[in-house]
């Protein structure tokens, strides 16, 4: 670790105000199995909702962490996270992407498996010897799973804190995420499954990534919000405000800023509205304060995004340094309108998805910063060292991304408790504490 | 019947659309949609959905498509900028239904896409809904329906199918 390391990928200066990243960070096959290793296989990892497993027998199929996964709702109509793969000889067992199942059967020699993971069947068990246990034959479930107001994560690290801890600071950041419509979230149906030819951290730091929007998004904030009429001053416009950047605690972090017009909030103001009223009696004046009148980019260690403007969930993994796997859905309250809900829709899609007026822009920008990454023997580093002077960066700075990164810098030296991910120098803090 | 044509006229019809697209003559393809047209993408995991219960990739009615086509041509969309070259077959066209005054046809397509050195195919079908306009057909409905599975490795679909 330490001779994959002894070239440090990051210089954080926290007195002079400099922070860069090495490039090498961003295409060495070696980085990257280190990052399965002592990242992904330790964090927990977002893989599914509830929702998309309502009935008992629901399942879905999907890769979380690498690793081929079911989420199905067993009989007791508890959520399990299974290893897809059959403890016999490791045929992928479920071969859909979703559906309803009464058992689950490998076809490769017929074992069969209950809904919770058990074996159910074994066609000529007899043949076996009695050191044959059906018991510890079952499909595997994942070491660790949880399920935190529907979002459901796992974790290959059987030795993890506690979901619950791992979120820390975050936490009151997603609640504000699920509890925008006053009631629970469910996964539209649609999911948006695409890719990146680029490293999966360049996707981290463009979804916190305020500086970027108005040159990236031109088109989005001038020219679209322009040609369906929509005032674009409060994006663009002199009287526009700054949030905020914030450096959540290990890793997670946040931009958030005064809530802005989009096209939906006077489409469906009434609606809207009443949802506000709805929130005013349930968290009372202050958090419904906090839940609606601001829009957020969160992000959660170590590759899971939620954006409110559009209710986004999305994650990502790495196939090859170049490389990621990306899926994305919409979050949206239950019981909306079916108007309300279609607004919502061509709010989210006028702007993210591979369709998008937005992500396409991103998607091809970071493309075109890896394919830049092969001149790092001329140009190693990349600097992330915006508003590092000052007291309490801006949405527009890159705190949240230094946040990101020094929490990935500790665990790559294999440095376990929590991380200081603040611009704090570090004397200061020894001082302080 | 007002509403009704050829194959023949079909099919010349969407071969000549074809054209226009692989042109980059967007201002003259928007002009074959109807005022009240849509223009729309199913997401690939729910093919045969109805926009307005399913988030779909694209759902533009006119006025969308009309930004859509007016920022494909501005100098602003990264994504197609330096534009993408496609070359599109459209082949297999078959009527599915006719009324008296619109006509449901269906044709497969395969567009490849050139651009930064990579190239991606899409493959999938048409389903649209045409009506009659002053000089021929016209769409109402214009429905995309991608086979593939996922967006991978084509990872955007920033010009128009």
């Amino acid at each position: 670790m330490d001779q994959l390391l002894g070239e440090d990928l990051i210089i954080d200066d926290r007195v002079n105000g400099i922070f860069r990243v090495n490039r090498r960070a961003f295409t060495d096959p070696a980085v990257l199995e280190m990052e399965r290793r002592e990242v992904f296989d330790k964090s927990w990892l977002y893989a599914g909702h509830v929702s998309e497993i309502a009935a008992p027998g629901d399942f879905v199929t999907r890769r979380v962490g690498g690793r081929p996964v079911i989420l199905v709702r067993d009989r007791s109509e508890t959520p399990r996270a299974l290893l897809n793969s059959c403890p016999h000889r490791g045929n992928i067992v479920c071969r859909e992407h979703a559906g309803s199942a009464q058992n689950f059967v490998c076809f490769y020699h017929a074992w069969n498996f209950d809904l919770d993971g058990s074996l159910a069947g074994v066609p000529g068990e007899d043949s076996y010897s009695s050191a044959f246990d059906r018991s510890a034959m079952g499909l595997r479930p994942v070491p660790r799973f949880e399920n935190y107001k529907g979002m459901l994560f796992v974790c290959f690290d059987a030795e993890a804190e506690d979901l619950i801890s791992y979120l820390g600071n975050a936490r009151e950041y997603l609640d504000y995420m699920l509890d925008f419509g006053g009631e629970d979230v469910e996964i539209a149906r649609g999911s948006q499954a695409y890719s990146m030819k680029a490293n999966w951290k360049l996707l981290i730091e463009n979804s916190i990534d305020g500086y970027h929007a108005m040159a990236t998004h031109h088109r989005y904030f001038v020219q679209y919000l322009t040609d369906i009429g929509a005032d674009t001053t409060p994006w663009v416009g002199p009287r526009r405000q700054w949030g905020t950047g914030l450096a959540l605690g290990n890793g997670h972090s946040v931009i958030e800023n005064p809530l802005r017009p989009t096209p939906i909030m006077t489409q469906a103001k009434d609606e809207l509205d009443r949802i506000r009223a709805r929130l005013v009696d349930t968290f009372g004046p202050e958090r419904a304060h906090r839940i609606a009148d601001f829009n957020r980019n969160l992000f959660i260690f170590p590759n899971l995004i939620l954006i409110s403007n559009w209710h986004t969930i999305r994650t990502w993994y790495p196939l090859a340094p170049d490389y990621i796997e990306i899926d994305a859905w919409a979050a949206l309250p239950r019981n909306d309108s079916p108007e309300l809900r279609q607004k919502r829709f061509e709010n989210f899609i006028s702007f993210l998805g591979p369709a998008g007026f937005g992500t396409p822009d991103d998607v091809s920008g970071l493309e075109g910063c890896q394919r830049g990454f092969a001149t790092q023997r001329e140009l190693p580093w990349s600097d992330i060292s915006r508003g590092m002077a000052r007291e309490q960066p801006t949405s527009q700075d890159e705190l949240q991304m230094r946040a990101f990164w020094r929490r990935w810098n500790a665990l790559m030296h294999g440095e376990r408790g929590p991380t200081d991910c603040s611009d704090r120098p570090l004397q200061q803090r020894t001082a302080a504490e | 019947m007002p509403g009704s044509f050829t194959l023949d006229e079909v099919e010349r019809f969407l071969i000549d659309e074809a054209a226009l697209l692989d042109e980059w003559r967007l201002e003259e393809w928007l002009a074959l949609f109807a005022e009240d047209g849509h223009y729309l993408v199913p997401p690939l995991d729910a093919p045969q959905a109805d926009h307005q219960t399913t988030l779909f990739l694209i759902a533009d009615d006119r006025r969308n498509l009309a930004s859509r086509v007016r920022q494909l041509l501005g100098g602003t969309t990264w994504a197609e900028n330096p534009r993408s070259r496609t070359r599109r077959l459209v082949t297999n066209i078959r009527i599915l239904e006719e009324s008296s005054d619109d006509m449901t046809v269906t044709a497969n397509f395969a567009v490849w896409r050139f651009q930064h050195d990579a190239t991606d195919v899409y493959v999938g079908r048409y389903v649209d809904l045409l009506v009659r306009g002053t000089s021929g057909p016209m769409f109402r409905e214009r429905r995309v329906i991608l086979d593939l599975e996922t967006l991978r490795p084509h990872g955007k679909l920033s010009f128009i199918l």
